[in-house]
Order: C-alpha cells, then structure tokens, then sequence
C-alpha cells in the first residue's frame, strides 16, 4: 500500500474500512468459517456463515412466534391471601398506564415488544427474498440500517433480569407461579442473542450490494 | 499476540484521503454525500459527535436528581402507604437479607449510571486531549460503557412487573412514583450520548496518530 497521494493510488470500492475504528484494509474474500478481525481494535469485520442467511430468517422467525406466545399467555401469577393476580405482558407495560407516568406505557411497550418485532420482521424482509435466491426487495436497505439501528434499544434480555430482581422482591409476600408466557419470553431472549451472533453486518452488507447489482 | 509497542502502523481511510462508511465499511473518495453500498450518511469524522455526547450527557445528569430524590415505588399493605426511593428500595431488600438481589439493584440502579456519567465525561475530555489516559485504558472504557448502558433499565422493568402483578386492593399494592419517568429518561439519555460518540475519535487520539492535523 503506497502512502503518497493515496486517494489517486487507491480505488477505494476494493478497499475496505473498520467501521469501529477506521482501520483501511484490502478487500478481499474472506471464506466461509473463518473470521476477519480489525488488527487494531479487534471488532469483528467479516464472518460469514454457511447457510447464515436462512437460520437468521428461521430464528426471526421463531422470536416472532415466541413473542406472540409471550403476550397471550399469563406471564407470571401470584397467590395471596387466596386471592390469584395474573400478569401478562400487556399488563406490564400498561403498568405505568396512570397518572403521570403513562408517557413511561410507550416506552415500556416499544423496548420490550415493539421494537423487537420490528427488528424481526424488518430483517425477514430484508433477507428472506435473498435467502430464496431474488434479488433483494425494495428499500431493503433502508430495512437493515433500521434494524441495526434499533439493536441497542430491544431490551428482552434487560427485562429478563428484570423479572428475576422483581420474583425475590416479591416472593417474601406471596406465591408466586411462573407462566408458560415467561419461558417463551425466555426462549426468546436465547433465541434473539443466537441470531445476532450469527449476524455479521459487514458480510451481509456485501452480500446485499452483489445480489442487487446482479 | 502482536505486541502494541512494535505492531506496525495502520493507515486509517481518513490518512488516505478516504471517508470509511461506519455501517458498513464500504470506502468512498471525499465529497460523496451517502454510502453507495448501504445510504448511510458519509462523514470522515462526525466533528459535531462531542458536542451531541455532552448534550445528552448533561440531560441524563439533570433528569437522574429527581429519579433519586423523588419515590420510585408506592406500597400500600393493608392501607398503610410507604414510599421508596432507589435507594431506599436496596436499604429495604439489605433488611429483608435478599443481599444478591439488593447488590443487582444497588449496581444497575447506582453504580452504573453513575459511573457511567464519569466515564462517558471522561472519555469525551481525553478524546478533546484535556486529561490524560493510555490509549489501551480509553479502549477498555468505551467498550464498558458501549455495553453496559442498556443494563440500567432493570429497576424500571422491576417497578413495572411489580405495579401489574401486586394488585390485591386492600391487602397489597404496589404502583410506580414518578421516579420511574425520570430515572428512565436518565437512562435514555445517556445511552443516546454514548451511541453519540464517534468510536473513530477515540482511536484517533491515540498518540502520534492524528499529529498532522
């Protein structure tokens, strides 16, 4: 790599850089398998996966079902006094529902099912007619930027804890019963971490760029 | 392991006159506006990023006061209200001797907002060269913060799990007080200052990198 005048030297569409630190590497194909790491801050920049694309779609798939499993079924049931209280999902995020912590409803309801589902449904969009072999649909880019944008904000798993700090808290005063929604809410959490592992947002980048110039 | 101290020197895209696409990594020549590969905004260094990153830091700071001072949670036990801030919330779980529990809160409720107010100042200071700091320490610290910020959220979701399950009318309940607003916009908040910063500032303050500029 010659450093005089590089932008001419350079053709920078066989060029690529860490998007965390902005390290320049030659772009080459990296195989099926192996990862490619940044030599300098060691974020991962290319691991593509056999078949990576369809269990990304199949696991989506599989948190979306769990989600709706998650908000119909009870949550979580309590005992006391004789009396029974049963908690879905919904009655969790409506928690906050009264008096001037309503604006907290939405809040609730965005990070732990709605934008999850988003993220969901906007990566089936984005791979699924890929997986199949099409060219990718439109504004699928748009879709990917947006699912990856709202990464930090699904919260599922912060919930999770959450649940387990409010089950000690509570379990002094009453019994308590664990419903079938909070093992699919589970499941889903485990689900939701595999398929970001097997995300690698720089090889389905370039994955999507090829099949739309095909 | 490649040593730190005789790696050999990585050429950043911006060092070669080339803006590096931070969603996905595509390089264009100076002057283009979006990513040809994914219509991210192109931006060789986001200078605004620090200004953005003390914004929010600031607003999560001036909304954490109320979110301690104010209750967080109302409990009425055979209509008897008591009121509990955070903090007297984790005092409460010490008595009840739910030790491991009242350490969970105690850190995502305390420790970490806190410490991640200082972190994200300080990282903003070192990356402006006010104070200090190797370069493997800064690292260290941006990805803790990067990670750890989200994890704050758990006192608001335990407030809400606990308003809908103990609703016994007279025997037991429980409802969230206002705290619960602020102390979720503190963490908001300060997760928008964190996922302000441009990581390739942080990597361009490392010495001897950027000493052209």
């Amino acid at each position: 790599m010659s450093v005089e005048s590089p932008a001419d030297a350079l053709d920078p569409s066989k060029l690529i850089a860490c998007p965390a630190c902005d390290a320049l590497y030659t772009d080459r194909d990296v195989a099926t398998g192996e990862t490619a790491r940044c030599r300098r801050c060691h974020a991962v920049l290319e691991a593509p996966r056999r078949t990576a694309m369809t269990r990304i779609i199949m696991l989506a798939l599989a948190a979306l079902i769990l989600m709706v499993a998650a908000i119909f079924f009870p949550f979580l049931e309590l005992e006391a006094a004789g009396r029974i209280q049963t908690a879905s999902l919904l009655d969790t995020v409506q928690a906050f529902s009264s008096g001037l912590t309503a604006p907290l409803t939405f809040a609730m309801a965005a990070l732990i099912v709605i934008l999850p589902v988003i993220r969901f449904l906007a990566l089936i969009y984005v791979l699924g007619p890929m997986a199949f072999g099409h060219k990718p649909a439109r504004h699928a880019e748009f879709f990917f930027r947006l699912a990856d944008l709202l990464r930090p904000w699904a919260m599922a798993e912060v919930f999770i804890v959450g649940v387990a700090v409010a089950l000690v808290k509570v379990a002094g005063l009453a019994h308590i019963f664990i419903g079938p929604a909070f093992w699919a809410f589970v499941a889903l959490v485990i689900v939701t971490v595999l398929k970001d592992n097997f995300m690698s947002r720089l090889t389905l980048w370039k994955t999507l760029e090829r099949r739309r110039a095909s | 392991m490649e040593n730190a101290g005789t790696a050999p020197r990585i050429l950043t895209a911006r060092e070669a006159g080339l803006v590096g696409c931070t969603e996905c990594g595509r390089v264009h020549r100076p002057g283009v506006a979006r990513c040809s590969r994914c219509g991210s905004r192109l931006k060789s260094r986001d200078s605004a990023s620090l200004q953005r990153v003390w914004a929010w830091l600031f607003a999560g700071l001036v909304v954490y006061v109320p979110a301690n001072l104010y209750p967080m949670l109302r409990t009425t036990l055979l209509g008897k209200t008591t009121e509990s801030t955070i903090f007297g919330g984790v005092v409460d779980l010490i008595h009840h001797g739910s030790y491991g529990v009242a350490a969970i809160v105690f850190i995502a409720s305390i420790i970490i907002p806190v410490s991640k107010f200082i972190a994200i100042g300080y990282l903003a200071l070192s990356v402006q060269r006010r104070v200090q700091m190797s370069a493997h320490r800064r690292h260290l610290l941006y990805e803790a913060v990067e990670f750890i910020g989200r994890w704050s959220m758990i006192d608001v979701f335990v407030v809400a799990i606990l308003s809908s399950l103990v609703q016994l009318d007279f025997a037991a309940s429980i409802n969230p007080g206002i705290a619960a607003v602020s102390f979720a916009l503190s963490v908001a908040f300060t997760m928008i200052s964190a996922l302000s910063f441009d990581s390739r500032l942080i990597w361009d303050a490392d010495v001897g990198v950027n000493e052209n500029e």
